[in-house]
């Protein structure tokens, strides 16, 4: 990926991460969202990582999002006028984030820094080398999780299903009143 | 290098004009295809010199449906509805429009041509990761319709990109399963290679194209791909009988032109999928690098590049043949309601998809076919 590429994907994440937290409106907050999925995504496929990239792609900006929108629609939530809080309460809320940056740039910036970047080898990150990996070395967690989620997804449906009987309208209306 | 990146944009550009052309024809198809099949006359006032009605010739509505109503669309007031939300209401058609217009350039349209010692393969982007292209940008286009309903301030219109939204969700489910059946089968992610492996023949004279390989995945395709391009009977998000237009109600001028445009583009996007997929993408029947081979042992020369040039031929036939047929199920059938479209959705088409690949991984290791 050539340098101006990589630089320009970085400030339009940046930027945009940005604009989910300064947005006033939840859906502008959303779609600034999705533009940093979209570069970060695009980060990853420039950098050889396809499979990651484009599974963020599908899975977080095609689907989780769509649901955060559904979430902003059914709570009705509305832009917000103005900082709610009290002053003092707004005041030592930006000292703490101030401390917390502070003490996160100490801790993570210098071993950061001493990194020595080196070049995969080719082919690394792809569909191939990816599925080898889970289907031999990684088979019984990729398993496990796989119906760890099926159950999360059955419980789910068993959760959310209505008592038989009620599943017809017209009886859930006669029920009702 | 420079002449790849050249004939590369070429290419893309070549990919993005056929998708419009596509439109264009499949909007004259809508006026004056539905006319044939429902026995009308259709549009047939618009002409330009009047040359023709003197002599005597019916008006095919050419000039109607192809010059004079994008016209009147593009020349029409754009109205912003008052407390809609201006910003994402204008974003909101180029959102639905731009991911089925980058999703073209993984369709291989041609086989490899030579030009001045150079080897061009004809598709816009030779992914390897093709078909995982496919499914991150087709699942993106559900942010026009959703957000496009939402900023209209309109509750019909919030209904329809509600129920576009659902819909487009439920189907996209379908219509990967129908994919990954498809890859597994043919063991790659590369559309290229696919319609590769679709060459040639079984028993003498069957063309090894993937929908006798793989016939239940192409009618999940077929109907998930119908409903995500929104058209009857699916297209419960702008049914006119209850929702005024749906999620595009409050939109008129050229953003309405857009919006439309992305339904016909989505539908040439089905069809180019379903040929790529099922219907051997360039290949034509029995014609090999040297010339056709037919069933009977007769063996017919045809030079090199006729042989490139006919593989794009007969992808165009293909696709235009399948966006004819979309066109006919969409005057043919009824709309559905709601719940059997959601029925009809998680309860068969789901489990349909969940079972071809299950058969399909069964066959794929059973044959030894695995690298």
């Amino acid at each position: 990926m050539p340098p101006f590429l990589y630089i320009f994907l970085g400030a339009l994440a940046i930027v945009s991460a940005l604009g989910v937290v300064v947005q006033r409106n939840p859906v502008h907050s959303l779609l600034a969202l999705i533009a940093t999925l979209m570069s970060v995504a695009i980060l990853f496929i420039g950098e050889t990582a396809v499979v990651v990239g484009f599974l963020q792609i599908i899975v977080y900006a095609g689907a989780i999002m769509v649901l955060f929108l559904f979430v902003i629609w059914l709570l009705n939530l509305q832009v917000e006028t103005s900082l709610t809080g009290h002053l003092a309460l707004k005041f030592f809320g930006s000292l703490a984030a101030a401390l917390l940056m502070t003490e996160l740039f100490f801790i993570l910036a210098p071993r950061h820094l001493l990194v020595k970047f080196s070049r995969e080898p080719a082919g690394y990150g792809s569909l191939a080398s990816l599925a080898g990996k889970l289907f031999t070395d990684y088979l019984v967690a990729f398993e496990v999780t796989s119906v760890l989620l099926l159950a999360a997804v059955v419980g789910s449906v068993a959760l959310a299903r209505k008592p038989p009987g009620t599943d017809d309208p017209w009886v859930a209306e006669k029920i009702a009143s | 290098m420079t002449i790849e990146l050249i004939a590369g944009a070429i290419k893309a550009i070549l990919m993005i004009l056929l998708g419009l052309n596509l439109s264009l024809f499949l909007l004259y198809f809508e006026r004056k295809g539905s006319a044939l099949i429902q026995d009308r006359i259709g549009s047939n006032r618009v002409t330009i010199t009047g040359l023709g009605k003197r002599m005597g010739m019916p008006n095919l509505g050419i000039i109607n449906t192809t010059i004079a109503d994008p016209v009147k669309m593009f020349t029409k007031e754009d109205f912003v509805p008052a407390g809609a939300d201006k910003f994402v209401h204008t974003l909101a058609p180029f959102l639905a429009l731009f991911p089925v217009m980058i999703t073209y350039v993984v369709i291989p349209f041609g086989d490899t041509i030579s030009i001045a010692g150079h080897r061009i393969g004809l598709e816009a982007a030779d992914l390897n990761a093709g078909a995982l292209y496919l499914l991150a940008t087709i699942g993106l286009g559900v942010y026009g319709i959703a957000l496009a309903g939402w900023s209209s301030n309109n509750r019909w219109a919030l209904l329809g990109a509600i129920r576009a939204t659902a819909q487009m969700i439920s189907y996209e489910l379908a219509m990967g399963l129908a994919i990954v059946s498809v890859i597994m089968a043919f063991g790659t992610l590369n559309l290229q290679q696919i319609v590769r492996a679709q060459g040639g023949v079984w028993f003498g004279f069957l063309p090894r194209w993937g929908i006798f390989v793989q016939p239940l995945a192409f009618v999940l395709l077929l109907v998930a791909g119908a409903a995500e391009s929104k058209r009857i009977p699916f297209d419960l998000p702008e049914s006119e009988s209850e929702l005024i237009q749906g999620y595009f109600t409050e939109y008129s001028g050229g953003k309405q032109a857009v919006f439309m445009l992305t339904d016909f583009a989505e539908q040439a996007l089905v069809a180019m999928l379903l040929t790529t997929f099922f219907f051997g993408g360039w290949q034509v029947p029995w014609l090999m690098r040297d010339g056709f081979h037919l069933p009977g042992g007769a063996v017919l020369a045809v030079p090199a590049l006729a042989v490139s040039l006919l593989g794009v031929v007969a992808f165009l036939v293909k696709v235009v043949a399948l966006c004819i047929f979309l066109g006919m199920v969409r005057w043919t059938l009824p709309r559905f309601r709601y719940d059997q479209l959601m029925r009809l959705g998680w309860k068969g088409l789901v489990p349909l998809g969940l079972i071809n690949v299950l058969l399909t991984a069964f066959v794929v290791v059973a044959t030894g076919r695995v690298s």
